[in-house]
């Protein structure tokens, strides 16, 4: 049985139908790049799978926890997906330590005590354990952007979900967090990630999904679907990509 | 019967008393009622909202002096007497909360929307996001305005003196008809509200300064 199932997903914005119909399953400790041009929907498809878009119709579910247009249990579903954003989005007042803390402690009432030891601990899995007590603003972006994979660690999540999480890094920066996502991978974490690393999703991902027209247009495994992409629409946009870098 | 000046000064300084009282009142019970009001007002729940904003809009919309005579006057005619200290205390404290809750939605809504999804996938509830995310974000912006906004306070009280309570402006006009001296005694009945409002309006700016800076 799939980890994550989505069927039938619809999303609309008002008159705008941003996901028309979208079916995907993904396995446990698969790793899953999502790509499409902008517009696509795949930032929406995402973005549904923690609740943060709410859906127009069908179905996911994740671990066994069930979400439709009508019910969600967004705090049980939450705890089981995490999410990693562009913008790194952590909390400027508090300490790397207690951005990572935070929720172990409100959500899962973990003792402080505890709650230090994981958070030191996935700072340490992320390369940032002697940042324990630095505030978000004295570090560079790669590093906040770690904290921000610490933090959503920490809540021992089933999926990890990455939103163009190394679109907002200067170039240099942009290593020292792939390098964080492929341990993830190599430990058999589940990820998904919308992304725009071509090459990272060949070398690290299980499997492709082209989003296209609010659809997914094409699925397979990465190395297969970039040196023969089956629609033409996919291969227009691997040669657009391919073009631009 | 002659007043010396020290018997004007003497008799402002104790309605001055009582025109600090009734500041710290109003604005201690304004911004409980305020920060309800708050939640309220950004709550998710429309019903909530709408209530919240028809209170802020009606409180911000007539003058503070019809309010008072409706809470003195209004709370009479279901039978219950009403001292005026009291109808002061309770008008002057929903007029501070209608602003107070105003002032700090402005303050909530500056924190940037990464914040409540960041929070949010964390699996965080909405009052565990305000509590422990937003809102200590949030109160670092709004401590100028709301220490600015209690120089508001402070001058509001005054009209309280028009149902006969007997803070400063109240003593002054008494002083005023004792004495045939109404331009020194208003002048320092004037001394004494800006005595209590220039170290407010000081600090609001000195906070603006330091804590606007962009974290």
């Amino acid at each position: 049985m799939p980890l994550l199932r989505v069927s039938a997903l619809h999303k609309y914005y008002g008159d705008n139908h941003v996901l028309k119909g979208v079916d995907l399953s993904i396995e446990e400790g698969e790793v899953v790049a999502i790509i499409g041009r902008s517009g696509s929907g795949k930032s929406t498809l995402l973005r549904t799978l923690n609740g943060l878009e709410s859906i127009s119709d069908g179905v996911i579910e994740v671990d066994g926890e069930y979400l439709d247009a009508a019910r969600a249990d967004l705090r049980s579903l939450r705890q089981k997906v995490g999410m990693v954003f562009q913008q790194f989005n952590l909390f400027p007042h508090l300490s790397v330590g207690e951005n990572v803390m935070l929720a172990p402690q409100v959500v899962k009432k973990t003792s402080k005590g505890e709650a230090r030891q994981l958070a030191e601990q996935m700072l340490a899995r992320v390369g940032l354990g002697e940042k324990f007590n630095a505030y978000p603003d004295q570090l560079s972006g790669g590093q906040q952007q770690r904290v921000a994979i610490a933090r959503a660690l920490a809540m021992s999540p089933k999926v990890l979900l990455c939103d163009e999480i190394t679109s907002a890094l200067d170039p240099e920066l942009v290593t020292e967090v792939l390098g964080v996502v492929r341990q993830l991978a190599k430990e058999g974490m589940t990820l998904i990630m919308v992304t725009h690393e071509m090459r990272f999703a060949r070398e690290v991902g299980d499997k492709l999904v082209f989003m296209h027209q609010g659809k997914v247009h094409e699925v397979g495994n990465p190395r297969e679907v970039f040196a023969a992409p089956q629609t033409a629409e996919l291969a227009n946009f691997i040669g657009a990509v391919a073009q631009a870098s | 019967m002659d007043f010396t000046l020290w018997d004007i000064v003497r008799n402002l300084l104790a309605g001055l008393q009582w025109t600090l009282l009734l500041s710290l009142v109003a604005f201690v019970c304004g911004g409980v009622a305020g920060l309800l009001l708050l939640l309220a007002r950004i709550s998710d729940n429309p019903y909530l909202r709408g209530l919240a904003r028809g209170y802020i809009e009606l409180f911000q919309g007539t003058p503070l002096l019809m309010q008072l005579f409706m809470v003195f006057f209004g709370i009479a005619l279901f039978g219950i007497d009403v001292s005026a200290w009291m109808a002061a205390a309770i008008a002057l404290t929903l007029f501070t909360s209608a602003f107070l809750a105003e002032i700090w939605r402005g303050c909530v809504e500056s924190i940037g929307r990464g914040q409540w999804e960041a929070s949010g996938s964390l699996a965080l509830s909405r009052l565990e996001q305000l509590r422990y995310v937003i809102l200590p974000q949030a109160m670092r912006i709004a401590i100028a305005p709301t220490v600015g906004f209690s120089v508001q306070v402070v001058k509001g009280t005054a009209v309280t003196s028009i149902i006969g309570f007997t803070e400063l402006t109240k003593t002054g006009g008494m002083l005023a008809n004792a004495t045939f001296e109404p331009f020194l005694t208003y002048g320092l009945v004037a001394v004494g509200y800006f005595i209590l409002c220039y170290p407010l309006s000081l600090s609001a700016r000195y906070l603006e300064r330091r804590l606007h800076a962009p974290a």
